[in-house]
């Protein structure tokens, strides 16, 4: 069913009777031209442009839970392209570029709203670093906006100016940034993709990968054994352990990041705020609640939950440039696991294994990718050889001192 | 998380830095033929295991004592801790004099290494 006015309108005036199932639940065959292991955004966002953009059919996505069940449905929903990097920036701004028509091209609305987002900076050294940035974007097409302390102002009135230790002097804006409804990108993609045949499996577990001489011909499941052409792992947290069964070591560390949201309040925050001093980024939701996080905890986890104080560096790091929240009370918070690669950047390439691709690496900014990751990874299925966006993202880059350290960390990864 | 520190007893990790996997104390030797592939290793290949996982933590404000804290990354369970000049001095190899003996030695750690690693009980002493 196609959505529209007319089908709402129609739906609502025959007492809702008609709705269908979006996704099919089908069976798995026995061999497919390529499989998709992981059923996340970005699995499902490859599997769409796959069917939707290379002519590929005969698909599988095989989903460990329910599709959704990761990342996708566990961020803080930003959306942006403030990267400084070469190998990042068009990337990123690619994937911007596919977020502005993505509901129009899933016929399905993602709540994709572009309110913005501001950097802020506290100091003229940080300021310059800015200037930097924002030039590095408007080179490779995206908008960035310098505000100084009065622009500033008259957008985020409530922002603690005057804060002793850390003064805002004024911020980069990207007005096309912005946020979405993360579980809808998910299920938008999951229908787009069904829609043009590829068959979404979920609760199908990849036990094993078949190889034999180098060659990867498929995989075992907990529904049985799956034969393919071509099979490609996109399973951003669990990277390491899916890996592992392939025989392959990664240049990855899993950790947890949390999130906390408040409960809901009137509309007080415009669009995307970031601390330049501190971590700590928020945004309000369409419900109300003040969506916020920062730093990951520092210690390799699989847990999916972090501990205190990591709160109480959040909790600092928002009080420090915006007090008025101090009095809103937390309504929940939660943790994902992370990919957190040696230089902060991901990996869309082959594997040593022949048939065997490999999409990892996100750290925590996989959500704003997911458009352009699924669109590239695609494209390297598609034709064996990278996307023009992604070029950089390659696997072996670390031994060739290719990296791409957006933050000059080094081979740290709870630093990146 | 409450990290039991050999000398002070229960410390709250907050206390810590986490530099990362203890396979870290092993540093490969720059003197072997294979030192491109082994310092790659060393630097950016890591097993990321859940379950116990071994790993380096330095008690920054406290003692400042390195400790290898042998942790579940399912659960954030603390299994055990030990003093990582310990457990080196147990499985450090006698230093390298000519190539030969270097290639011996690495051999030899990484061998340990993966011996300590697996059983993933702190304080393995290999070599």
């Amino acid at each position: 069913m196609r959505y529209s006015l007319w089908s709402l309108i129609n739906q609502a005036l025959t007492g809702n009777r008609d709705w269908k199932p979006v996704w099919r639940d089908p069976e798995p065959k026995p061999h497919y031209d390529i499989i998709i292991v992981g059923g996340g955004g970005h699995g499902l966002a490859t599997a769409y442009y796959l069917a939707s953009r290379y002519g590929m059919k005969n698909i599988a996505v095989l989903e460990k839970g329910w599709i959704g069940s990761g990342n996708i449905g566990r961020n803080t929903t930003i959306v942006r392209s403030n990267y400084l990097l070469d190998g990042n920036e068009p990337f990123y701004e690619q994937s911007l570029k596919l977020w502005e028509g993505l509901e129009q091209d899933l016929n399905y609305n993602v709540m994709m709203s572009q309110r913005g987002i501001i950097n802020l900076y506290h100091s003229d050294a940080q300021r310059d670093a800015y200037v930097r940035r924002g030039n590095a974007m408007r080179l490779h097409g995206a908008d960035a906006e310098l505000l100084n302390q009065d622009q500033l102002r008259a957008l985020c009135p409530f922002l603690d100016f005057k804060n002793a230790r850390f003064p805002i002097r004024g911020g980069l804006l990207q007005k096309r940034a912005g946020t979405a409804r993360h579980d809808a990108v998910a299920w938008g993609y999951a229908r787009g993709a069904d829609q043009r045949g590829v068959d979404i499996i979920q609760n199908c577990d990849v036990t094993d990968f078949l190889i034999k001489d180098g060659l990867c011909t498929g995989v075992e499941t907990s529904r049985g054994t799956i034969r393919a052409d071509k099979i490609g792992v996109a399973v951003a947290g669990s990277t390491s352990r899916v890996m592992a069964k392939a025989g392959l070591r990664l240049p990855i560390e899993s950790h947890v990041l949390q999130a906390f949201v408040s409960e809901g309040l009137k509309p007080v925050i415009p669009g995307v705020i970031t601390f330049g001093a501190g971590h700590f980024y928020i945004s309000q939701s369409d419900k109300g609640g003040l969506v916020f996080g920062g730093d990951i905890d520092g210690y390799n986890s699989y847990a999916q939950r972090g501990n205190l104080p990591v709160f109480e560096d959040v909790c600092e790091g928002g009080m420090a440039i915006m007090p008025m929240i101090g009095r809103a009370r937390l309504l929940r918070n939660w943790g994902g696991i992370m990919d957190m690669s040696m230089d902060g950047s991901p990996i869309i390439d082959k594997t040593p294994i022949d048939q065997l691709y490999l999409n990892a690496g996100w750290c925590y900014g996989g959500f704003k990718a997911t458009p352009a990751s699924g669109l590239c990874f695609a494209h390297l299925l598609a034709n064996d050889e990278p996307h023009m966006v992604a070029t950089k993202f390659r696997l072996d880059r670390f031994q060739r001192g290719a990296m791409i350290d957006e933050r000059g960390a080094g081979a740290q990864p709870n630093l990146h | 998380m409450i990290i039991n520190h050999p000398h002070l007893g229960p410390r709250d990790a907050s206390e810590f830095t986490i530099l990362g996997d203890a396979s870290l104390i092993n540093r490969p030797s720059w003197q072997a033929e294979n030192a491109d592939d082994a310092f790659y290793s060393y630097l950016y290949l890591r097993d990321n295991p859940a379950g116990l996982h071994r790993e380096l933590w330095f008690h920054e404000q406290g003692d400042r004592s390195w400790l290898i804290v042998t942790r579940d990354t399912l659960t954030h369970a603390v299994i055990n801790v030990a003093l990582a000049s310990d457990v080196a001095k147990a499985g450090k190899p006698a230093p390298a004099a000519t190539k030969k003996l270097a290639k011996k030695t690495t051999e030899k750690t990484a061998k340990a290494s993966t011996k300590s690693g697996k059983s993933g009980k702190a304080g393995g002493k290999g070599g």
